[in-house]
């Protein structure tokens, strides 16, 4: 009885930990502006729809949330095509050093982005394509790849390969046998790599500050973390703003949080 | 044997994949060593090759040993909290057996919210006039404008983002362990701090390992959580070696001797992944 009161009071904790700081976003996101510059009121006396009707009025916030959602998106698709090609080579084709290609794809996903931003900056630029989607789409299928190759490698590699001869006897080529055998069956491992790409692709900073100029162009993160003010911070604004723009990912949390933990950790545990 | 002449072509299906790695992540990282031997600015168009005068410029830069000396102390005191905290939040919620799809969704949240959201999030409740959190503690600190409080104010907010990770890894890792031996230690009459500490603990050292792998070299390369939060400041008293990087590279727009900078970056993620693969490699 003890244990149980103790574990349901640290499960409380637990959530009142978790939740806490977005619980405070999401309360100064309807607090007047005039309640936000003096603490008390912890609780806004009246509410005001302002701060949301400001991001999208004064703001091309829902430019940037397309944006966003623009990437993210085609970098996941991206991403997982380049990655199931790779891992069926790897897996199903077999190849020569494949240990060694992995830990390679493996040591290139420890990378610090930091140490390759300024020649991508040279090259972005050379190829006209600074302040533009394209630049954030072809750098970050690239640095899901490694993700996106081992989580789909380790799932092909369960597959009985008797599957693929079959189809192969059948006289399919190995992309029909990849296409219509072996990726319908990796449907969960495809769902949970294309999460953790788009989780990534959505929150990436660095890249996306660098290769971006004007505030239509820019990612959800950047305009956050570079919302513009006149005199001072407007905390309503940047309050809201970060409830809208973590409202897909907190979707995507508890709808798909199975395949999210599957994905984070079977790259870990079988690693 | 017609067919299986054929699977044995696949390194078409690898070229993609290993084209864009290539251009995009090892090209790159070959020509920033080749910039940090050059002394070229953005704003300069003729590059001119100076050897090795950047790293020596780096060696007696305090500014570096400073920042490196952050980004030591920063990854070293938020790893060990996340494991700690981590670990506790695993046993929590592995022992729940109801609501558990539940508590899974609020666990992930904080680590869903994009860094730079959670940086400003982080920012408004540490306002030192009318933050939430002086006014919960009833003190006055000033989380962000002190020195010696900054970085620990950003520690804690990496803490908060990134312990649900490992608290998720363990939990799968708890998951693992054979429920026969917890059975076969209570009928020898084991206590259950025995258990945690003679089965659930060494059991649980692999996935420890591979957390702690994650999670330091991730740590180490941390930007936008102290970008957006301080900025480096107050002073340089946050500024870590990405943030001291960027900021040479694209503040300071020096190509060269920001590019020093990001290849010791690069250096001591490796060093760490070295270490870890060893470690790693003798304990599996």
């Amino acid at each position: 009885m003890i244990a149980a009161g103790l574990r349901g009071i640290g499960l409380i904790l637990l959530v009142a930990y978790c939740l806490a700081p977005l619980l405070w976003q999401a309360v100064t996101s309807i607090k007047p502006a005039a309640e936000l510059v003096s603490l008390p009121p912890l609780l806004p006396t009246r509410l005001t729809a302002a701060h949301y009707a400001a991001l999208f009025t004064g703001h091309p916030f829902l430019r940037i949330m397309l944006n966003s959602a623009i990437v993210a998106g085609v970098t996941t698709l991206l991403a997982l095509a380049l990655g199931a090609l790779a891992a069926f080579a790897l897996a199903t084709l077999r190849v020569r050093g494949r240990a060694l290609i992995l830990a390679a794809v493996l040591s290139v996903s420890m990378f610090p982005p930091i140490a390759v931003v300024s020649p991508l900056f040279l090259v972005v630029s050379a190829l006209g394509l600074h302040d533009t989607l394209t630049a954030l789409i072809v750098t970050y299928t690239s640095f899901s790849l490694p993700l996106a190759v081992w989580l789909l490698t380790n799932f092909f590699r369960d597959l009985p390969r008797e599957l693929y001869l079959a189809a192969r006897v059948d006289g399919w080529s190995p992309l029909q046998a990849l296409l219509r055998v072996i990726v319908p069956l990796a449907a969960p491992a495809l769902v949970a790599a294309g999460l953790l790409i788009f989780i990534f692709a959505w929150n990436e900073f660095l890249l996306a500050l660098t290769f971006t100029a004007t505030e239509a162009s820019r990612t959800v993160p950047v305009a956050i973390a570079l919302f513009p003010g006149l005199h001072e911070i407007p905390y309503g604004e940047i309050a809201a703003a970060s409830l809208v723009a973590t409202l897909p990912l907190a979707v995507l949390a508890f709808a798909f949080q199975r395949r999210i933990v599957e994905g984070l950790t079977a790259g870990a545990v079988k690693g | 044997m017609r067919a299986e002449r054929s699977f044995d072509r696949p390194w078409g299906f690898l070229a993609p994949a290993g084209l864009l790695l290539a251009g995009v992540t090892l090209f790159p990282i070959l020509y920033t060593v080749v910039l940090s031997l050059q002394r070229r600015s953005l704003l300069e168009a003729a590059p001119l090759f100076v050897g090795t005068g950047n790293y020596l410029r780096l060696a007696a830069d305090a500014q570096f040993w400073n920042a490196l000396w952050n980004t030591l102390y920063f990854t070293a005191v938020s790893v060990a909290l996340e494991l700690a905290l981590g670990l506790a939040i695993a046993l929590l919620v592995h022992a729940q057996k109801r609501g558990r799809a539940l508590l899974y969704g609020v666990i992930l949240l904080p680590w869903a919210v994009p860094t730079a959201v959670s940086a400003r999030m982080w920012e408004w409740m540490y306002n030192a006039d009318i933050g939430v959190l002086n006014y919960l503690l009833g003190t006055h600190i000033n989380w962000l404008g002190s020195p010696t409080v900054a970085l620990h104010a950003a520690i804690a907010m990496d803490v908060w983002k990134s312990t649900p990770f490992v608290a998720l890894l363990l939990i799968a890792g708890l998951q693992t362990i054979p429920r026969e031996l917890y059975h076969a230690a209570a009928v020898d009459g084991a206590s259950r701090a025995m258990m945690l500490r003679r089965i659930t603990l060494p059991l649980l050292v692999p996935l420890v390992l591979v957390a702690l792998v994650f999670r330091t070299i991730d740590a180490m390369r941390v930007f936008d959580a102290i970008y957006v939060l301080t900025g480096g400041g107050p002073g340089n008293s946050t500024e870590t070696l990405s943030i001291y990087a960027y900021k040479t590279l694209f503040q300071s727009l020096d190509l060269g001797y920001g590019s020093a900078l990001a290849v010791c970056m690069f250096l001591c993620v490796a060093f760490a992944t070295l270490v870890y693969g060893l470690l790693l490699r003798r304990r599996l």
